[in-house]
């Protein structure tokens, strides 16, 4: 919370002016029924008609000055929230962009949307109201007391007892209901995740004849969450008719103690309209302020969750001069010395003590089962994680003494989810390398094998996209980021599973073309196809997180029993010849 | 839909009579509903008068008429009891109609989405029907129904206002109904004005929540390409334009309350000045003029209410039209009673044609005869329409043309759950419903002891994973707590459990390890053995032992027969076959 009052601190002087001016339209407000008193205790009784229209010229004239203040109050409201917003946005935004993937898996990217967008509409509609309202009805309330006071010391004990009364009233409400409403939004979020369920699975219910059983489980859900909005509702339903009644019989005590002090002379019949108007006010702006701080309550909540995405430290952090790419020694393109990783939160290691190296014009393939590691493995390279222990090199220098451009221009990464942006394919390809020339991005789209899909395309390279692609098949968005990828031209070429939407003939053709690649790219192909990988220089059979094989196929094939049963289960019929030749029974 | 949206926004009185008729068993309480809240209101415009009449007793020193003003006093807390009760049962009345409404609704809607054809489920995002059974339901339980009962007792309020400040004093009225309307005027003058501040608002915030989507969304990709600060500059430039319009709309809008309050107060001064001159007269009392001070303050709000209850009451309706276009979407086909006992296993495909979009032809003249225990491999690239096969055998869809048998029985003969329970089927996409590990396993065969779960899951592989989480079989489930491989051997222990004559498999082994692939496999394989299998797969190796091979493209069944056949003919399976070897 303490770091978000930075951000209205750069509009201290908005923040201060918004609720003065409130205040000052407030203490004409009050004033209001002052006048009116003296209307009818001097003008009437006197049949004072000039004094009567003087009067009436104070009204409207207090009225006007009233209007100019609260015009004020809401710009400057409307300039400091807006604005506070605005700069809360950017640091939100600006600061996820600098938190590393560890961060962002521990975050997750749904909840930093929700709060740079829900979240933060909701900080600003908190301040605005906060700056506008919150101080007006505890000012209202209190000068009505006040007021009461000037006007009668007897009659004021009455404003004195029932406002604690209102305000407990209101508040004991309020705060009952409160959790109650959490626990609604709960029941209702069981209610939508079902019906979504029901959507999704939809051909797994008919499939296993579950429709009845379905639809009587959303009932339950449904059943509960009607119950529970009735309850608060029966709760909440007390609000309006209690104080109604409370409020009521406060003015009818007063009016009788009005009575008792008209009587004795100390007060006079217009007084007495006065503060039966003071008794109204009161109960008005109470509510009103209970539903502003209902308001409130959220947004601090929202400002809460904000500032805890602000608070979040990267955990990586980049040397600040470049050099490193400079001094390029041996032909070890890529080293891992003792390599352990664990994913923050994880109880167990993901790799564990992994040593190899990769020369540099390799192709190296990285085989296993899910879970074994192989993307963690590739993003250590690209310094997505940093490694719990041991040391990942590119071209014999620690990747930690790398920039990020540095290391950003060296190895090029597809991953396995394939993103495509809104805008056009050149737009696109452009983000591999911003002064890309066409010539340039066709080469690459070649390599990838996606110049026919974009020659498919009436616009070429100006196709516009949908957001993530959408208007793309799952092949051939895989192509293009595969494309993307290349432009740049990066010297490790990391491709993640990055073609398992493509069929077998054209996935052929692709690895093909990259082997082909001009200069001295160092390529690792990882994949759960021992097709996709067997023709590599070196291959890294990873299992459960532990490096169980290094070599190349036919080594690996009499080497490491992991690979061969990874083999086996892919080639069956291979099994007997193999068994044949090593003299197994089989 | 179209169409169907079309016709409720042309008639939103179609509509609110079909939702009349849903309102059915609650009439009772709407009609009570309506009478509490013209009690309600009535009784609370007339306790100003009482107080008014209570002041008037209260003249001066020494004229101050006690048992008059007692009894009128009397008569306010009479009234006020009366009043507040009769809100309150109206509050509880209208809880219970709403809530119990959008429950019907709700469950209504969930019972035929059972039966809704999968055309139209496959055609609308499910956010999109979710939306309609959470979101529109709540608008029209608020709008419609709350808006019913504030309009009425807006139209009372106004009514009884207008008699009430009439009885007092007939020009002060007059003065007030004609002066009125200003503050509408002036609250209608900004709310045009702003209007525009606030479109230009909404447009740059939809632009700047697609760019956040974006990239944040793929915050993964955007960092390993070291776009992060050009992100950012995008952001800043939509933020910057985002704060002018915002400051605007929210400067802008925020201008009405003040102004309207201005030309109330405008009058209420008027009211006092006019009221002034006419007491002395003997026209009107002190206290009839506070009576009418507190009415000319009160008579302008039903109005803004009213205006912006008939607003939610479109809203409401146009969500009435959302919910009912859902409702009345037709049902699938009638369910026949036909059912089938000891399945042998044989399918026939006859002649077959179907597509989804009538106006491009997909599968035309489809032949096929499988016998009992055979296992059909369908294989293709991407895209190619496999699944558009489990459609047609889990009768998802019907076909167009043509007819699909088991054991020579039609299946659209047989009804959906006989046929239906014919089959296992494992897709592609996992399917995890919120619940224990247990009542996902046991989801097609509710009744299954704790032996014949954990032997299913043994069998499938899946015990391993299992027993090592928190609760074993009651650990519950939640999206993300297991991985895409430990769901997909979920859902086969689902089918090894219930142990069906016939299986469905759509890639179903995708997403697991090699070697735990090749248990699975196994599993399977026992599983299969004597059963007529389907199976979508990727995988070389299952399509490589399969009985018969349809090779699909572009939706059409291009070559059929076994492995060494289809090689033979150096078609298209050969070219796909072959690539898998080619070097890389």
């Amino acid at each position: 919370m303490k770091s978000l009052g930075v951000y209205l601190k750069h509009y201290k002087k908005e923040s201060i002016i918004a609720p003065l001016f409130k205040l000052l339209e407030v203490v004409f407000d009050l004033l209001v029924p002052m006048v009116v008193a003296q209307i009818i205790d001097v003008g009437i009784a006197g049949n004072n008609r000039p004094y009567i229209v003087s009067r009436f010229g104070i009204l409207v004239l207090m009225a006007a000055v009233g209007l100019c203040c609260s015009f004020t109050a809401q710009y400057f409201a409307a300039k400091a929230s807006v604005g506070c917003a605005t700069e809360l946005r950017q640091a939100v935004f600006d600061h996820i962009q600098a938190l590393s993937f560890t961060e962002l898996d521990t975050i997750g990217t749904d909840t930093l949307i929700t709060r740079l967008i829900n979240d933060i509409n909701q900080v600003q509609n908190g301040i605005n109201m906060g700056l506008r309202l919150l101080l007006r009805s505890p000012f209202i309330v209190f000068g009505s007391v006040v007021m009461a006071f000037t006007v009668n010391v007897k009659c004021a004990i009455v404003f004195l007892v029932t406002v604690p009364i209102l305000f407990v009233a209101v508040f004991g409400i309020m705060l009952v209901s409160i959790p109650l409403f959490k626990k609604v939004q709960a029941a209702l979020d069981r209610v939508t995740g079902m019906t979504r369920e029901n959507l999704n699975g939809v051909r797994v219910i008919r499939a296993f004849c579950r429709e009845e059983q379905s639809v009587a489980d959303f009932e339950k859900s449904n059943d509960e969450l009607t119950r529970l909005n009735e309850f608060v509702g029966k709760i909440s339903a007390l609000l309006n008719p209690l104080t109604y009644v409370l409020i009521n019989i406060a003015a009818v005590v007063l009016i009788w103690q009005a009575g008792l002090q008209v009587n004795i002379g100390s007060m006079q019949q217009g007084q007495v309209v006065a503060l039966y108007n003071y008794m109204l006010q009161i109960i008005v702006e109470l509510i009103k302020l209970a539903s502003l701080i209902i308001t409130l309550n959220k947004s601090v909540a929202c400002a809460e969750r904000v500032s805890g995405v602000l608070t979040v430290p990267t955990t990586m952090n980049y040397p600040a001069k470049g050099g490193a790419a400079k001094k390029v020694t041996g032909d070890a393109a890529v080293t891992f010395k003792n390599v352990s990783f664990t994913y923050a939160g994880a109880g167990a290691e993901s790799l564990s003590d992994i040593s190899f190296t990769a020369k540099r014009g390799q192709t190296i393939g990285i085989i296993g089962g899910t879970g074994s590691g192989k993307s963690t493995l590739v993003s250590l390279i690209s310094r997505f994680y940093d490694a719990t222990s041991g040391d990942v090199m590119v071209d014999g220098e620690n990747v930690k003494n790398y920039t990020k451009e540095e290391l950003c221009n060296k190895v090029g990464v597809v991953q396995q989810r394939a993103v495509l942006f809104k805008g056009s394919i050149r737009d696109n390809m452009k983000w591999g390398k911003e002064d890309a020339t066409d010539a340039e991005i066709w080469e690459a789209l070649t390599t990838a094998q996606a110049k026919e899909v974009v020659e498919g395309k009436q616009d070429q390279l100006d196709f516009m996209l949908e957001q993530n692609g959408k208007n793309l098949s799952g092949g051939q968005k895989q192509r293009l980021s595969i494309a993307r990828a290349l432009v740049k031209k990066p010297e490790i070429l990391i491709l993640d599973d990055s073609s398992s939407a493509l069929d077998f003939a054209t996935d052929a053709k692709l690895r093909k073309a990259v082997h082909n690649l001009e200069g001295n790219t160092t390529t690792f192909l990882v994949s759960q196809r021992i097709a996709g990988i067997r023709q590599a220089d070196q291959i890294l059979v990873l299992g459960n997180g532990t490096l169980e094989g290094n070599g190349t196929h036919d080594e690996l094939m009499k080497t490491c029993e992991v690979y061969r049963e990874i083999y086996f289960s892919q080639f069956p019929e291979e099994r007997a010849a193999y068994n044949n030749e090593s003299g197994v029974i089989a | 839909m179209k169409k169907t949206e079309n016709k409720s926004g042309k008639s939103g009185m179609q509509v609110m009579k079909k939702l009349m008729a849903f309102i059915g068993n609650y009439k009772i309480f709407l009609g009570l509903s309506i009478v509490l809240a013209a009690v309600t209101v009535i009784l609370q415009l007339y306790i100003p008068i009482l107080f008014g009449d209570a002041i008037d007793e209260v003249v001066a020193a020494h004229q101050v008429n006690f048992p008059e003003m007692w009894f009128y006093l009397k008569r306010i807390v009479f009234f006020t009891l009366v009043s507040a009760l009769s809100a309150w049962i109206m509050n509880l009345i209208n809880n219970r109609m709403t809530y119990r409404i959008v429950r019907d609704l709700r469950s209504q809607a969930i019972r035929h989405i059972q039966v809704l054809p999968l055309s139209y489920l496959d055609q609308h995002s499910s956010g999109d029907i979710v939306s309609r059974v959470i979101a529109d339901t709540d608008i029209l339980s608020d709008g419609l129904l709350l808006g019913f009962t504030q309009l009425f007792s807006g139209i009372v309020t106004i009514i009884v206002t207008l008699f009430f400040m009439f009885s007092k004093n007939v020009w002060i009225t007059l003065l007030v109904i004609c002066l009125t309307p200003l503050s509408f005027f002036v609250a209608k003058f900004i709310s045009g004005r702003s209007f525009k501040m606030f479109q230009k608002q909404s447009e740059t915030r939809g632009k700047q929540t697609a760019l956040i989507d974006e990239m944040i969304g793929n915050q993964k990709v955007v960092k390993a390409f070291g776009y992060e600060e050009k992100a950012s500059e995008r952001f800043a430039e939509i933020n910057k334009d985002l704060q002018k319009y915002s400051q605007q709309a929210v400067f802008y809008s925020s201008l009405t309350n003040p102004s309207t309050r201005f030309v109330n107060n405008v009058i209420y001064a008027g009211v006092a000045l006019v009221g002034a001159f006419m007491i002395p007269g003997g026209a009107l009392t002190v206290g009839g003029l506070s009576v009418l001070l507190s009415y000319a303050n009160q008579y302008m709000k039903p109005f803004n209410d009213i205006s912006s209850v008939i607003t939610e009451m479109q809203n409401a309706l146009a969500c009435a039209g959302r919910i009912f276009a859902l409702l009345e979407e037709k049902e699938e086909s009638a369910d026949p009673a036909g059912t089938i006992d000891t399945v042998t296993g044989n399918v026939t495909i006859d002649d077959v044609a179907f597509s989804y979009d009538k106006e491009k032809k997909l599968i035309e003249n489809f032949n096929l005869d499988v016998q009992p225990g055979m296992r059909v491999a369908i294989v293709g690239p991407t895209g190619c329409g496999k699944t558009t096969f489990i459609n047609l055998l889990m009768r998802f869809y019907d076909v167009d043309a043509g007819k699909v048998c088991i054991d020579g029985k039609p299946i659209d003969k047989l009804s959906r759950h006989a046929l239906r329970s014919c089959f296992g089927m494992v897709l592609q996409d996992t399917w995890i419903k919120q619940g224990t590990v247990r009542d996902n396993i046991s989801f097609g065969k509710p009744d299954a002891t704790e032996e014949e779960i954990i032997n299913a899951a043994k069998e499938a592989h899946s015990w391993e994973f299992i027993k090592r989480l928190p609760k074993g079989l009651d650990t519950v489930l939640s999206e993300d707590s297991i991985s895409q491989g430990q769901k997909q051997l979920l859902c086969i222990t689902r089918v090894m459990l219930c142990l069906p004559p016939m299986l469905i498999l759509d890639e179903a082994t995708s997403s697991i390890d090699t070697r735990t692939e090749l248990q699975v496999q196994e599993a399977f394989d026992k599983l299969m053995q004597g059963r007529t299998s389907f199976v979508v797969a990727h995988r070389l190796s299952t399509i490589r032992n399969a009985s018969l091979i349809l090779v699909m493209k572009d939706g059409k069944i291009i070559e059929q027969g076994r492995h060494e056949e289809l090689l033979e003919k150096k078609g298209f399976y050969y070219n796909l076959y072959n690539s898998q070897f080619q070097a890389s």
